[in-house]
Formats: structure tokens, C-alpha cells, sequence
């Protein structure tokens, strides 16, 4: 079975954004990099651990009435690297992309080190290098490598 | 040089750092020439943590290039104690001073300041991050000592938290020095900053004990090993132990081997070793006036 056939399993949506191809579990990740919880209003919809000919399994996001811009996407290439941006409008795909890989990362991670100004109650925004094998802050030069999911920033 | 805040030595290129040791050359042969420079010149001092030497050497530098300096006071006394924010903090006090000078228990706080002010910023140490002024004058005790030609520096002691290693050991990448770290195992360099030295082409050569490489050393330079390091007495006692120098362990190594050490230092060196011709730590913290005036110099303008 194809991923196309699977993706109908999630309704379609009318306007917004399909992310399609995220690695499997990672969805709730996305959601919470991308800042979407549902207090919006907007309907969203997950499906997570689908069979997936390039990955295995994956898990696929959609998002009715906003169209995600290439800035907020690219965040998500540090926890699902081949995920691909479908926008809608009016059921038809009018716009197909990829992640790519950013070199800085704002306001999304939080540093591990309680000792970074990052974490204390000043008017700055978190700020990573992103690096080959890792993201690095911009402050403190802590280094992250492993398990970035943990270090998403609660909103 | 052109660097509107110094917050890193990290930022500083090879050119940048000679600049500066050369402008702190001419100030230490002649610093006279440099009396009535800045002779309209207010500078702040902000720290946030105690560290009197580090104020004095700055306040010195200050009214040595016939300005004269601002300061905070303890965070105590100050509005930080009834919170105020450190960007807040900044930019008041930008405005009644040329230049600030930031201390902070932090890391990251003094690039964070620097962001929120126009007048050019020093860092004097944040946390456990970067203290660039410590980096310039330790760098211009050895380039007077030893020179940066083919030069073979062993350093020695905590090297996972003592900042001050890792910042001179990044600098001295820019002079392709050959690096020697000697340590216990369990106080070795961290990755981050290991990362740093490989990125930066450099060598880590890392050995447990002294006697491996001391006679093949230019440079030692001797930082403390902290009892809070340990999870007991003993063991701390043991291991320091281990990393102590004396005048007879310095019989193995060069004649000309230059002694270094950040200061305040308890028992890492002991004092049968200021005596030879080994020591020049008391000389590297003198120099920390002339090389704050020359940094000061050239950040308030004084680049012609
Ligand atoms: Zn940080």
C-alpha cells in the first residue's frame, strides 16, 4: 500500500498545512516545536505510526486553516529530517516542500544548562547553532546532541 | 581591531590578539605616553559577583589612561536585588558611562548585555563561560616569555570547569601552539570545548602526569584543583596531590620553562618555587594593567 493511500485514512482538509513523512512518533515533537496545541481552535489532526514505504513508519500532521511558512518548518529538520509540506487551499495541494536544514534555531529549544541567562527571566530568546551532528547555544556554547525532543521549549 | 564589545576571546583573530599585545607593549615601556588618553573617560563597573582583583586591575587600567570609573557597588545594595532584569540593569547605566565592564555569575550574560547596549561592553568573566581579559594577559605573559614561535605549553590541573583553560586553550590555536593537558581523568577537558580545539586544527594531547612532558614544556601554566570537585576529603587530597609542582620537580625541564598560574593559588606551587627563575605569576597578574588599558584603548578609539 502506498503512502498516498495511506494518507486518506486522515481526512482531508479544505486550507492549511500537511506534514507528511515525520519520523514515526515524532508528531506530538512537531506539534509542540511548531507551537500548535489546539487552544487556537483550528482543527488538527495526527496519525502517528503509519506504514511508510521510505520510513517505516510514520506519522503525518495536518493542520486546517494555516499555511506554515518555510522559517517555522524548517525547525522541524531537526527532529524529522524528511518530512515534506504539503499547503492546501481549497483541497488541491498548491505548494509542496521540504525541511531544510536551518543554521540558527530561535525560541525553540531551551538550554540544558540552568546556569545560561537564556533560562532566567530576561528578554532574550534561546539561540542555537545548528551544527552537523548537533546545536550548540549561542550564549553559553552548550552543546546538544542527543534527544533534542526533551529540550523543546514548553510554551 | 574592530570589535564594538569583547566577549569572547574566541572572537579575537590572531591580528586582533597582536594588536592588543602590542599596544600593551608600548603602554608597559612607556606608560606615561598614555596618562591623559581617555582623560574624559567614564567607565562602569558592573559585577554582579565579588572579584576584587579582576575590579582593581580594571579601575587601575581606568585612571592610568586618566579616566576614571562608575561603580555598581555590591548586588546588595543595587536595584538587581529587588529584580531587576540584567538588560534593564545595562541600559540604564549605558547611559551614564563611555564603556561598561560586566561580571556576572552566568554564562551567556554578558553577549545577552552586549545585545541591549550601544557603548562597547567587557566581559570580566561570566560563570563558567568566558573571561577574554584573563585570556589577553595570560597570552601576553607568554608571548613576552616565551614567544608564540614554536611554542610547547603544557597546562595543568582542573580542566573541566576552570574557565580560564579553556578559553587561553582556543586562543592559543590561533598561534599553533602545541598544547599539552595534564590532569586527572576525571578532570579532563569538556567536549564542547574539545570540539572547539579539533574544529580549530589543534592537537589535544592529554597525559595524567607531569613527568610524561615537562622537559619538552615552554610554558606550564598550573591552575588549582577545587576540594568541590571531589565527593570526599581523601580522595581530593590524593588526586591534588598528584598535580602539585616544587622546585625540584622542576629540575627536569627546561632552564628557561616559564611558570604560570591565574592566581589566588593555595598549594598547586609551592613557594620554594617563586624563588627561581621559573616563576612569573606575579608578573602575569601585573600585566593585567597594562593589557585592560591597551583593550580599552583600542575599544574607545584609540586605534590610530
Ligand atoms: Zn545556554
Amino acid at each position: 500500500m502506498s503512502d498516498n493511500d495511506q494518507q486518506l485514512r486522515v481526512s482531508k482538509i479544505r486550507n492549511g498545512t500537511v506534514l507528511d513523512h515525520i519520523a514515526g512518533g515524532q508528531a506530538l515533537n512537531v506539534l509542540a516545536i511548531l507551537g500548535i496545541d489546539g487552544t487556537s481552535g483550528d482543527s488538527v489532526s495526527v496519525a502517528m505510526n503509519m506504514p511508510s514505504d521510505r520510513l517505516g513508519h510514520k506519522d503525518v500532521v495536518k493542520v486546517e486553516g494555516r499555511e506554515l511558512s518555510q522559517d517555522e518548518v524548517d525547525v522541524l529538520s531537526l527532529i524529522a529530517p524528511a518530512a515534506t509540506i504539503n499547503i492546501i487551499r481549497d483541497y488541491d495541494v498548491i505548494e509542496k516542500r521540504r525541511v531544510e536544514r536551518p543554521s540558527v534555531v530561535e525560541g525553540v529549544l531551551e538550554c540544558p544548562n540552568h546556569n545560561c541567562i537564556t533560562t532566567e527571566d530576561e528578554p532574550v530568546d534561546s539561540r542555537f547553532a545548528v551544527g552537523d551532528d548537533g546545536v550548540r547555544c549561542e550564549y553559553c556554547d552548550t552543546i546538544i546532541r542527543d534527544d533534542l525532543p526533551a529540550h523543546i521549549l514548553a510554551e | 581591531m574592530r570589535h564594538d564589545h569583547i566577549i569572547s576571546a574566541k572572537q579575537l583573530s590572531r591580528g586582533d590578539i597582536e594588536t592588543v599585545l602590542d599596544r600593551a607593549a608600548d603602554i608597559a615601556a612607556d606608560p606615561g605616553a598614555f596618562a591623559d588618553r581617555h582623560s574624559d573617560t567614564l567607565l562602569g563597573l558592573l559585577f554582579f559577583e565579588p572579584s576584587t582583583r579582576t575590579k582593581m586591575s580594571f579601575t587601575t587600567a581606568m585612571k592610568r589612561l586618566g579616566g576614571d570609573i562608575v561603580d555598581m557597588g555590591s548586588v546588595e545594595s543595587s536595584s538587581v536585588k529587588k529584580g531587576e532584569s540584567l538588560a534593564d540593569t545595562v541600559r540604564v547605566v549605558e547611559g551614564y558611562t563611555d564603556a561598561l565592564v560586566l561580571r556576572h555569575p552566568m554564562e551567556g550574560s554578558a553577549k545577552m548585555a552586549s545585545e541591549f547596549v550601544d557603548v562597547p561592553l567587557v566581559n570580566a568573566g561570566d560563570g563558567a563561560g568566558q573571561h577574554p581579559t584573563q585570556t589577553l594577559l595570560d597570552l601576553y605573559t607568554i608571548r613576552e616569555n616565551a614567544g608564540f614561535d614554536d611554542l610547547t605549553i603544557g597546562i595543568m590541573g582542573d580542566l573541566k570547569y576552570g574557565r580560564t583553560v579553556h578559553s587561553l586553550a582556543h586562543a592559543l590555536t590561533t598561534v599553533d601552539a602545541s598544547q599539552h593537558f595534564i590532569s586527572p581523568e576525571s578532570l579532563q577537558l569538556p567536549r564542547s570545548v574539545r570540539y572547539d580545539l579539533h574544529e580549530a586544527g589543534a592537537g589535544v594531547r592529554e597525559h595524567t602526569e607531569l613527568d610524561e612532558i615537562l622537559p619538552e614544556l615552554d610554558v606550564l601554566y598550573v591552575t588549582r584543583i577545587q576540594a568541590e570537585r571531589f565527593p570526599d576529603e581523601s580522595e581530593y587530597r590524593e588526586v591534588a596531590g598528584q598535580y602539585q609542582i616544587d622546585a625540584a620537580t622542576l629540575e627536569a625541564a627546561k632552564d628557561d620553562l616559564t611558570v604560570m598560574h591565574p592566581l589566588p593559588r593555595v598549594d598547586e606551587i609551592a613557594h620554594d618555587v617563586d624563588e627561581t627563575t621559573h616563576a612569573q605569576y606575579f608578573q602575569q597578574a601585573h600585566n593585567g594593567v597594562p593589557v585592560r588599558m591597551a583593550l580599552l584603548d583600542l575599544m574607545l578609539g584609540g586605534g590610530q
